[in-house]
């Protein structure tokens, strides 16, 4: 417990003078189901974007002692840092198998890569049960309901040996029964590796959070436990005005 | 410096000949994401207006002035009808709209073939515009000018549609966050077809124009396009500003290219320079949503 | 697909049965003349494997394969013509075109030419390296879409040009009026009928390499970047290597393509190349169904069918016609007849397939 797998310094992110991240620190520690919450436009994604090479930026990010910063988006993958979207994207045109088996081959070499899949690897077929769709290897991910997709998504991590997995909205448009499914999946997995989840859900958040950072304006405003950071007041004052403006935009669309 | 300025205005000329070609074709491209292979077509399609014109009313002046406006009525009525029968049917397949509208081009080349015949057709350049002006010590054809006034026209027009009418709020607002303009109460899809108007309106007034200097065939205007589509990759993200930019040191380049050698290198140093340019420059040329990569 | 047509035994199947039509039923059947039109065609069909492969399945829209094709093409050329003056006026001769133009001595880059093995060498390599080039050049800016599409046109066009400019390659007539290839005389009937199985013997070939591609752990890994790039991207591997072997693959097979057009033909010019031939090599692969393997195959078979039998009587229908296709096939039939033919075995089988073409 408690050794960091992933170690952000003074992170800042600046779009066209516009500081979305605005000198974040962040410490992600293995056997930790880590919650970043925060308003809309907080900086939650663009912090992932910038961890995951996608996003310019200065400060540093350390894992196992390597500088991340600067290197190709593809490099920081095979460093064992894993990532899902918003939107879930998976290979729709592919079966569950085939999406999986992509994930856990990273380091195949052309000769391996030109030849035909004989059977599976033992971790695709014992990932595919983790994550419930092991009945379904043959299945066109393109035609999985929109949890099951969301359940490949990290599923596909898990195949790739990732060590630090950030989760971008993991259970966006999930029913109940899945959402805790995938809150049990996510402390599973955390067993042995650092998860940061991004989230809005506040329930789902006191539910299965380890620790909370809340960023807001693109820099940390709190972070602790789940009681920690509910009683700061600070936090109250920021998601309280969201929670009106919550309810205001609920009540148009009702 | 007489060579020096000679050069320079002739890139600055070649510049606008691409800007005009390229800013109809930016425009569109900018708003929706399409690729129009017959954007060409509507640039040939206002050179033959051009020339009916002149038939119908005679005095070269008097044709010119009237067919400037009628060019970007019939560029503009040819893009509407594609963007209501086709492209707006073929969203989110950019590559699949570049094809069938290549197709579109492939037979407007066909019906101007059987309309006006295969070979040539010249226009009469008005009396005024005859001959040349002296300039710095270089004699500078008035047409060039006359072409190069038209291209900063349209830009600026272009740029104070954009800005301050209602019409060209819409437009900025649609292409900015297309889901959210829907939602403020923008009708995207009129906004499309509008945009769609004007662009290849801006073609058939650029054909107009091209008559100046130039025949008319059924294949003039295929062999503006990839030079206005370099221009747009070059310029970015269908930026008006971009275009400007890439026209004009496109055009310069390929001028001053040509003077030290050929004019079929000069095509194949175009090229190398916007590969060259991609390796410093890509950000202008990818577009990465990172909210939703799907 | 059903199971019967995507297993070992079908494939060979598949195989056996195309060998028997290519090396038996149509040297039997076509006279002559219509057996070297044949050839011609299955030189498209060569083309029309590799933009299959780039295009349906790497999601690559390659407009600019004139460029590889050419290459081959005037890569076999230069040596035709070479071995052609060495064979009548003794070695070191200038080809009869260039005595024509006024040029009095061989280009130095000529002069290698003369081999016949550096010139399988080059056809095979030159092509390839430069589309492994421009490819590393593009992809690794994750320069794609219709951007890709654009640039690969604008190589088309500037290629045609630089040769048209180019009095030692022929210039705008490009090259012509062959003899012999490799000591076999044109004019004899029997070495038209080799020229025939050697293309077809190619195309096989090509489809073979093409199969397997599809079907490794390769061809499953194009698919996953031409469906979602970045996921690829984040998955840990270099999404532009795996975009580089496809579109290499494919210049490859258009460059061979276009070294036994050559001499099939008896001509190669910027015409052949340029920026419209090489978009109208699409059309046959967009019509047999851009995602399967045989469809480009049979597409590129038709159209050049098509077109021989309708541009010269009827050149203004045909060219409706050819911008007709492109409307209605990619806008109504994306997945080309091919599609069809799965649609219709699904609506008889299993609910859910994985391998639509997108």
């Amino acid at each position: 417990m408690n050794q960091a797998a992933l170690t952000c310094t003074n992170i800042e992110v600046e779009f066209d003078g516009f500081k979305a991240v605005n000198g974040v620190d962040l410490t992600l520690d293995s056997g930790e189901v880590h919650f970043l919450i925060g308003p809309n436009g907080a900086g939650k994604t663009t912090l992932v974007d910038a961890i995951t090479g996608l996003t310019r930026y200065t400060g540093s990010v350390t894992k196992d002692g390597t500088e991340l910063r600067g290197k190709k988006v593809h490099h920081i993958a095979r460093k064992g840092i894993g990532r899902t979207f918003q939107t879930a994207t998976v290979f729709e045109h592919l079966t569950v198998a085939q999406n999986l088996d992509i994930a856990a081959g990273s380091g195949r070499s052309p000769w391996h890569l030109l030849r035909q899949r004989r059977h599976l690897p033992d971790q695709v077929v014992a990932v595919m049960e983790q994550i419930g769709l092991d009945g379904q290897a043959e299945t066109a991910a393109g035609v999985l309901a929109h949890g099951q997709k969301q359940w490949l998504e990290i599923g596909m991590l898990l195949v790739g040996d990732a060590d630090v997995l950030l989760l971008d909205e993991p259970i966006a448009g999930m029913g109940h029964e899945e959402r805790d499914r995938t809150g049990r999946l996510l402390h599973d997995i955390a067993a042995t590796r650092a998860v940061a989840v991004v989230e809005h859900d506040m329930d789902f958040m006191r539910a299965f959070a380890s620790r909370v950072t809340v960023l807001h304006a693109g820099a940390v405003l709190a972070a602790g436990t789940v009681d920690e950071v509910s009683g700061d007041p600070r936090v109250q004052a920021v998601y309280l005005g969201s929670v009106q403006e919550q309810e205001v935009a609920d009540a148009a669309t009702a | 410096m007489d060579l020096l300025v000679g050069q320079l205005f002739t890139g600055l000329s070649t510049g606008s000949i691409l800007l005009l070609a390229a800013l109809g074709l930016s425009l569109t491209y900018g708003q929706m994401g399409v690729i129009n292979m017959a954007h060409g077509e509507f640039i040939m399609a206002g050179c033959y207006t051009a020339y009916v014109t002149q038939q119908v009313v005679g005095d070269a002046g008097v044709s010119l002035l009237i067919a400037l406006p009628t060019g970007f009525l019939v560029g503009g009525a040819m893009g509407l009808i594609l963007e209501t029968l086709l492209i707006r049917h073929l969203y989110h397949r950019p590559l699949d709209t570049l094809l069938v509208t290549f197709g579109v081009g492939l037979v407007l080349q066909q019906v101007a073939r059987d309309v006006f015949g295969a070979p040539a057709v010249n226009v009469t350049v008005p009396q005024f515009l005859r001959g040349g002006v002296d300039l710095l010590g270089t004699a500078v054809p008035k047409t060039r000018l006359f072409i190069l006034a038209l291209a900063i026209a349209a830009v600026a027009a272009v740029t104070l549609v954009l800005r301050f009418t209602p019409a060209g709020r819409r437009i900025r607002a649609v292409v900015g966050n297309r889901d959210l303009a829907e939602t403020a109460g923008i009708s995207s899809r009129a906004v499309d077809a509008g945009t769609f108007f004007i662009g290849s309106g801006l073609a058939g007034v650029a054909g107009v124009a091209l008559t100046l200097i130039g025949a008319t065939s059924p294949t003039t205007g295929q062999s503006y396009l990839v030079d206005a589509f370099l221009v747009v990759v070059a310029g970015g993200m269908g930026r008006i500003k971009g275009a400007v930019v890439a026209a004009i040191a496109l055009g310069t380049f390929q001028a001053v290219f040509e003077t030290y050698s050929t004019a079929s290198l000069a095509k194949v140093g175009v090229f190398v320079v916007i590969v060259v340019f991609l390796q410093l420059r890509p950000q202008g040329l990818f577009t990465l949503r990172t909210r939703s990569l799907a | 697909m059903s199971k019967f047509l995507t297993g070992r035994a079908g494939t060979w199947t598949g195989f056996a049965a195309a060998a028997l039509v290519l090396f038996g039923a149509a040297p039997l059947l076509l006279s002559g003349f219509r057996l070297g039109l044949l050839a011609q065609f299955l030189c498209y069909a060569i083309v029309a494997v590799g933009i299959g492969l780039a295009w349906g399945r790497g999601g690559m829209l390659t407009l600019g394969q004139g460029v590889f094709f050419g290459m081959g093409a005037y890569l076999m050329a230069m040596h035709m013509k070479m071995a052609d003056a060495e064979f009548r006026n003794g070695p070191g001769s200038v080809p009869d075109f260039m005595e024509l133009a006024g040029i009095r001595e061989i280009p130095a880059y000529w002069v290698p030419f003369a081999s016949p093995a550096f010139t399988i060498a080059a056809i095979l390599i030159l092509p390839t390296a430069f589309a492994v080039l421009l490819g590393f050049a593009v992809f690794k800016r994750r320069v794609k879409g219709a951007y890709f599409a654009i640039l690969s046109q604008a190589l088309a066009g500037a290629f045609a040009i630089l040769l048209i400019g180019q009095q030692s390659m022929g210039g705008f007539n490009g090259l012509s009026r062959f003899r012999y290839f490799f000591g076999y005389n044109l004019d004899d009937p029997i070495n038209q009928q080799m020229l025939y199985f050697i293309a077809a013997g190619i195309l096989l070939v090509v489809l073979a390499v093409a199969l397997q591609l599809r079907r490794s752990r390769y061809g499953e890994l194009l698919v996953a970047v031409r469906d979602a790039e970045e996921r690829v991207r984040f998955l840990g591997y270099d999404a532009a290597n795996i975009k580089v072997v496809a579109y290499a693959a494919a210049a490859l097979f258009a460059a061979v393509a276009g070294a036994i057009f050559v001499p099939i033909v008896g001509i190669i010019s910027p015409a052949n190349i340029g920026i419209v031939p090489s978009i109208m090599f699409i059309l046959g692969v967009a019509i047999g169904g851009r995602g399967s393997l045989i469809g480009p195959v049979i597409g590129a078979l038709a159209v050049a069918l098509a077109q021989s039998a309708l541009s010269e009587q009827f050149p203004s229908a045909w060219t409706y016609a050819q911008g007709l296709l492109f409307i209605v096939v990619i806008a109504l039939l994306p997945g080309g007849i091919a599609s069809i033919a799965a649609a219709t075995k699904r609506f008889r089988r299993e609910p859910v397939t994985a391998e639509a073409p997108a």
